[in-house]
């Protein structure tokens, strides 16, 4: 990817750093010429004291600098360009309250199992620990949620160090890595030696697991299994399985049910696919799990969203759990017979000791989901009557229409981010890119920077509400000053939704702190220089996802939508996955909380 | 339930911050842990105790060696091993109450390192219920306890004693773990082992 607007004139400046091996250069040049080295070709960052030395040496290397507008969205352009592209993400930030900014980045990253570097500057190294301007303990702050964090004091350190950051970062789970390097290894002079640099390979977790005797007893219980469900995780992505996924299901005629993250990981157009299952899974899904005698969790870690109560979770399953984290395996469900490594490899293992069910005969199990599917659709949001009213999932489905399902739609967190899994089919994986396991609002709108510049010539949609679209609706001048082709959806009904529905179902609708006063978006966009259109009506929703495709540059479209809905199903905390609230008032309702 | 790891880690700064906070995400209670130098270069040795339940030894190991500083961890559990801890007791006593005390200290084949006035200080190595033993004597027996320092429990197995990264260094003459387990049995440390049951 060419480095956009680079004000460079490098016939001027020094070569880049890879052609002049062995000689002396600062830690900020090795920097630059590390992180070069290792493919990069784009940073998120802000500047500021302690890393002006970095900043200083940038201009002799061909990689792309994004300003952002708050240290936070570099963290998540670093995550969302990671997840989009499958590559390391890198940010950059000042020492102090720079590093700290990136916290919330950061764990949502870990939470996530997203590999990103973040590079901090530090004071220097003969100041550390005396409470110094902008000091901050930042290896310390960020123990529990990186995977590795360093400390870098001398120049001759800087490259051994961002290469072993890469690799951890990238390696097994994945996930984030800290740098922390001081002003005085910025500036020291050091001889710089990519190759020498690098890290030794890295260990495997020494409780890898997959021998013949494990994968024998997973194919005897995938051949004897009467009623199978797979459940597929962002494992699936993480891993590039998505083909012997697929493979598995068609060939042993196995539905198979998606984590959040693992959306589009099988696609969701394939007669076998169930969707998401969960705390907002489709009734059918759930049914089919704790009606299920076998599940193949794939690259997925029985999350609590997923579950429900464990003690009534899948109670007639038998559990394949197939994980590349150790600490994972019976951590939350007991596994029968459990694969630890890579997914893609124990699927290859797997596959040839399963001989093709006869695909002619529709097993009864396909058939009883597929009715229970028909049975819930009538209840489907899409086929009530259209009140006049904008619904979220309206809008959802008429943005997956007009984008034939081939967007990356970049959510954030609340209700729309449920709509959305539930309304806009992903058939590819890496489509979908929202904050799971941390669930941190303000994700949408830096993500999609990041996605869209990781993928320049495809669509990007951010998908946010009113409440986490102004958590970083400061990063709205970061799209306008790279100007790029982003697509914006606020999704706005006046309410911290989330938080408004279970104040609905559980707290006696006492809606303490959820009524949200928001800007008007079309104008807080027009102050950045940003198009864009409010829309109220359901007729008016396709001209305004037209327009915002047609029109180049960011587009903000304003979405009024119903004030007081609820994401349906529900299945409240403590329950079991088959206790799930149902939509009340559906002309052809059955009974709330029926089986 | 009380598990004890032996965790080998890289002698670098933070390790034991890395260890400890991990126990502390996982909301274990460590009971007690001592770390000091190993018979590697570079490579400490860390002996944690820890209070969790039956099953959850899999996932503290899997989960220590997550962290990149840690090199071998072992779960000494049921396995046959050495348990030692030393101890400092400080107890009070005149020349007219200290008799009593040294009568004591005989009886526990502990030492006396420390002779004041009004004071003696007791040094004891030996199993927990040893060190426990002695103090409960020492209360009963009304002797004033000054001050007590402990270092917490240090493990090692019997036997000669295979790891993934011995192995890796290729010590030479070392049996697999398999025939190991066998050698567990040999009769030589049941002699060894009365020690442990008494004092």
């Amino acid at each position: 990817m060419a480095a956009k607007k680079q004000a460079t004139d490098r016939t001027k400046s020094q070569p880049s750093a890879s052609a002049v091996h062995g000689t002396r250069l600062t830690g900020s040049e090795i920097l630059w010429a590390t992180l070069e080295g290792e493919g990069v070709s784009v940073v998120f960052g802000y500047p500021g004291g302690a890393i002006l030395p970095v900043y200083d040496a940038l201009r002799k290397f061909p990689i792309r600098h994004v300003l952002v507008r708050h240290e936070q969205g570099a963290a998540h352009m670093a995550d969302g360009y990671a997840r989009a592209s499958g590559k390391v993400g890198v940010a950059v930030a000042t020492s102090g309250p720079g590093a700290t900014n990136l916290v919330t980045g950061i764990a949502t990253a870990m939470l996530d199992s997203v590999p990103i570097v973040c590079i901090t500057g530090q004071v220097s190294s003969k100041v550390l620990g005396t409470d110094a301007f902008q000091e901050v303990d930042i290896t310390g702050i960020t123990l529990p949620v990186t995977k590795h964090n360093y400390v870098v004091t001398r120049a001759e350190d800087v490259a051994k160090t961002i290469r072993e950051a890469f690799l951890v970062a990238r390696s097994g789970r994945p996930g984030p890595v800290l740098v922390d390097i001081t002003k005085d290894a910025q500036q020291g002079l050091a001889e710089f030696d990519f190759a020498a640099a690098e890290p030794k390979p890295h260990r495997p977790h020494p409780m890898l697991k997959t021998e013949s005797e494990s994968i024998l007893a997973a194919a005897e219980l995938i051949r004897s299994a009467k009623k199978p469900v797979i459940l597929a995780g962002h494992g699936v992505l993480q891993s590039g399985a998505g083909a012997q996924v697929r493979t598995l299901a068609e060939r042993m005629r196995i539905p198979v049910a998606s984590t959040l993250l693992g959306l589009g990981g099988f696609p969701a157009s394939h007669p076998l696919s169930l969707g998401m299952m969960g705390m907002h899974g489709e009734a059918w899904v759930n049914h089919a799990i704790q009606n299920a005698d076998l599940l193949i969790a794939c690259g997925m870690r029985f999350d609590d969203r997923v579950t429900g109560t464990l003690a009534t979770y899948a109670p007639n399953a038998k559990k394949i759990h197939i994980e590349v984290d150790p600490a994972e395996i019976n951590k939350n469900v007991k596994a029968d017979v459990a694969l630890i490594g890579d997914l893609k490899e124990a699927l290859e293992a797997l596959l040839p000791h399963l001989p093709p069910r006869d695909a002619k005969r529709e097993s009864a199990w396909v058939k009883e989901i597929e009715a229970s599917k028909g049975e819930c659709a009538v209840r489907d949001i899409r086929n009530l009557p259209d009140s006049g009213h904008l619904y979220a999932a309206h809008v959802m489905h008429d943005l997956w229409k007009a984008t034939e399902g081939k967007a990356i739609v970049v959510t954030d967190v609340g209700q729309h981010q449920m709509w959305e899994a539930q309304y806009y089919k992903h058939d590819e994986p890496r489509t979908l890119i929202t904050s799971g396991g941390l669930g941190t609002m303000g994700f949408a709108l830096p993500a999609a920077i990041g996605a869209k510049i990781a993928c320049p010539d495809k669509e990007v949609w951010v998908v946010a509400g009113d409440g986490g679209f102004q958590m970083t609706a400061a990063e709205l001048s970061t799209a306008a000053q790279e100007e790029l082709d982003l697509n914006i959806a606020v999704v706005n009904n006046g309410y911290l939704g989330m938080v408004r529905q279970w104040q609905e179902f559980f707290y006696e609708k006492n809606y303490q702190s959820s009524p949200l006063r928001s800007p008007d978006f079309v104008k807080l966009a027009a102050a950045h220089g940003i198009s864009g259109a409010a829309v109220r009506k359901r007729a008016e929703v396709l001209p305004a996802v037209e327009e915002a495709r047609r029109h180049k540059g960011p587009y903000v479209i304003n979405f009024l939508v119903e004030k007081e809905d609820s994401v349906y199903p529900m299945i409240p905390a403590g329950s079991a996955l088959h206790e799930m609230i149902r939509r009340p008032d559906s002309p052809l309702v059955e009974t709330a909380q029926d089986k | 339930m009380l598990h004890t790891f032996v965790a080998l880690v890289e002698d670098k700064p933070g390790v034991l911050t890395r260890v400890a906070s991990l126990f502390r995400r996982l909301n274990i209670n460590i009971v007690s842990l001592t770390v000091g130098h190993s018979e590697r270069a570079s490579v400490s040795r860390m002996t944690i105790v820890c209070e969790a339940s039956p099953t959850a030894g899999h996932r503290i190991a899997a989960s220590l060696y997550k962290l990149e500083n840690v090199l071998e961890i072992d779960d000494v559990g049921q396995l046959s091993h050495v348990a030692r801890e030393l101890a400092l007791i400080k107890v009070a006593a005149t020349p007219k109450t200290r008799s009593m005390v040294f009568e004591l200290v005989e009886v526990f084949r502990a030492r006396i390192v420390d002779l004041a006035p009004e004071s003696l200080m007791i040094e004891i190595t030996g199993v927990e219920s040893k060190i426990e033993g002695l103090i409960q004597v020492l209360n009963e027996n009304g002797d004033r306890i000054l001050e007590i320092s402990r270092t917490g429990r240090m493990v090692m197995r019997r036997g000669q004693h295979t790891s993934r990264v011995l192995e890796a260094m290729r010590v030479p003459g070392l049996e697999t773990p398999d025939e190991l387990k066998a050698e567990e049995e040999v009769s030589a440390s049941d002699v060894l082992m009365a020690d442990e049951t008494g004092f």
